[in-house]
């Protein structure tokens, strides 16, 4: 207002925008809602910043006229109704288990099967032979070689045979 | 409220009942773990080393290998 006063006094170009903005009553950038303190269901923050309902209709009002007086004039049911009007959930609901975990155990089960279908048709489809030196011959020849060489005498493969009787011990 | 009221929930020394189970828990668990180890494997492969050498006659150890042929600088003959 005064600055409106002022401008017809002073002059027609020698008040900046904003000014004239201001006389009109756009001062202000309206808030963003997530700028504002917002309320949050965790466990390490009892009393969130704001209470859970914003708006109260009518009667919640009413409600909270009605806590400005005694509170042992309040029902069970006006209690539990202010409580809910302030928090979303209760400590118990909030930290109550989801059945999230089946879903999961069940995926990683589901792709560890895939996986092996995929390992399955590799094996069939696309790899070549294994090496010789995988054939039984070779296998019990190097075990041969492995007990003559005495590998291993104490608590590992030459120690489960029985040397004198030529034979695996039982 | 006429309703049962839920028991009084404890309000102090959360940190130390914490702390006090997980001390505790760590001193046990480790000192199992290691006892565990200590008596399960440690103490069974002394003893397996020990019986194997009271009785080794590493001369008879070399020519049976000798014999085998599995020495290159000392072949059976």
């Amino acid at each position: 207002m005064l600055a409106s006063r002022v401008f017809s006094l002073v002059g027609r170009r020698s008040i900046s925008t904003s000014l004239c903005l201001r006389a009109h009553g756009h001062g202000v950038v309206k808030a963003e809602d997530y700028t504002l303190p917002s309320y949050v269901d965790r466990r390490d923050v009892p009393l969130p910043e704001v209470a859970f309902v914003r708006d109260l209709s009518a009667q919640q009002r009413a409600l909270k006229e009605k806590e400005k007086a005694s509170w042992s004039a309040l029902s069970a049911e006006e209690k539990v109704e202010l409580y809910r009007m302030k928090f979303n959930e209760t400590y118990a609901e909030m930290k109550k288990g989801t059945s999230e975990w089946k879903t999961i155990v069940g995926g990683v089960l589901f792709f560890l099967g895939f996986t092996g279908f995929i390992l399955i048709w590799q094996k069939h489809f696309m790899y070549g032979a294994i090496p010789h030196t995988f054939s039984e011959e070779w296998v019990s020849a190097q075990t041969k070689r492995m007990l003559d060489m005495r590998v291993n005498p104490v608590e590992g493969i030459s120690a489960q045979w029985d040397f004198d009787k030529n034979e695996w011990k039982k | 409220m006429p309703a049962a009221l839920l028991p009084k929930p404890q309000m102090r020394g959360l940190l130390a009942k914490r702390m006090r189970f997980h001390l505790l828990g760590a001193f046990l668990v480790s000192a199992g773990a290691s006892a565990l180890f200590k008596f399960g494997v440690a103490e069974p492969r002394k003893r397996a080393y020990a019986e194997f050498y009271k009785h080794y006659d590493p001369a008879k150890d070399f020519e049976a290998m000798k014999a085998a042929g599995v020495l290159e600088s000392a072949p059976p003959k």
